[in-house]
């Protein structure tokens, strides 16, 4: 199963219909072995609440979580994003 | 990933590492052993017998991981001191099942009123919107940080 950052990217994008995509590996940073972080633009997530938000990252990408040991998530809808850039 | 959100997050993962302090603001750590299991009973039991339940990798004094050592300093700057803290790392029935249980795929893992509320992410972004204080009062914990906004307005 290939958890390349590219192929998590391109899954999330699909599924998403995202207009925005980014995935770091995070392992630096969070100090726990093969961490993502992950940033995920969507339409999609428009009237969601983060939780059900984050539930969508999390069955987008059910195959990966089981490889990976830890994941953050940032989940925004495109005026959000806009409005952060 | 530049913004705010994720140098909170970043100074949330640092802070407090090392410094145990030990019972200070002693939350009720449970013993994860003998019977916390894993099954879906046996945690539906769990996450409705406190009012704040976290499964934590590690233990509030001492978290193995800095996602759940964020939980920790964000309850604590709450002031949220009495909560039920599980330590999945004493138990791998209890890792897996919690997982099952909630249908989420990591840990840190917070529960509210027997609700599952979310992971680090989720409390993080909740505590910096407001809305943790929010759900806490609807608790009954009347978040440390009202009074300290308290005593910045009257000045």
């Amino acid at each position: 199963m290939e958890l390349s950052t590219k192929y998590l990217m391109e899954k999330l994008q699909r599924d998403l219909a995202a207009e925005h995509v980014a995935v770091e590996d995070n392992t630096t940073r969070s100090l726990c072995a093969c961490s993502f972080r992950v940033l995920a633009v969507s339409a999609k997530f428009e009237r969601k609440p983060m939780l059900q938000r984050h539930r969508l990252v999390n069955a987008c990408l059910a195959e990966g979580l089981l490889h990976i040991n830890a994941f953050e998530q940032k989940t925004l809808i495109p005026e959000q994003w806009a409005r952060e850039r | 990933m530049s913004g705010s959100l994720s140098r909170a997050a970043a100074a949330l993962l640092r802070w407090g590492r090392g410094t145990g302090g030990g019972g200070l603001w002693g939350p009720g750590v449970r013993a994860a052993g003998s019977g916390a299991g894993g099954s879906a009973e046996q945690l539906d039991a769990l996450v409705k017998k406190d009012k704040v339940v976290v499964f934590l990798k590690g233990t509030p004094e001492q978290p193995q991981c800095g996602f759940s050592n964020a939980v920790v300093q964000i309850l604590r700057l709450h002031g949220v001191r009495d909560y039920a803290a599980y330590n999945v790392l004493d138990d791998p029935e209890l890792r897996q099942g919690i997982k099952d249980y909630s249908n989420w795929p990591t840990i840190p893992q917070v529960y509210l009123n027997g609700e599952f509320v979310g992971g680090c992410d989720i409390l993080l972004q909740m505590h910096q919107n407001g809305d943790l204080v929010e759900e806490l009062k609807k608790l009954g914990i009347h978040s440390a940080l009202l009074d300290e906004k308290k005593d910045q307005d009257s000045k």
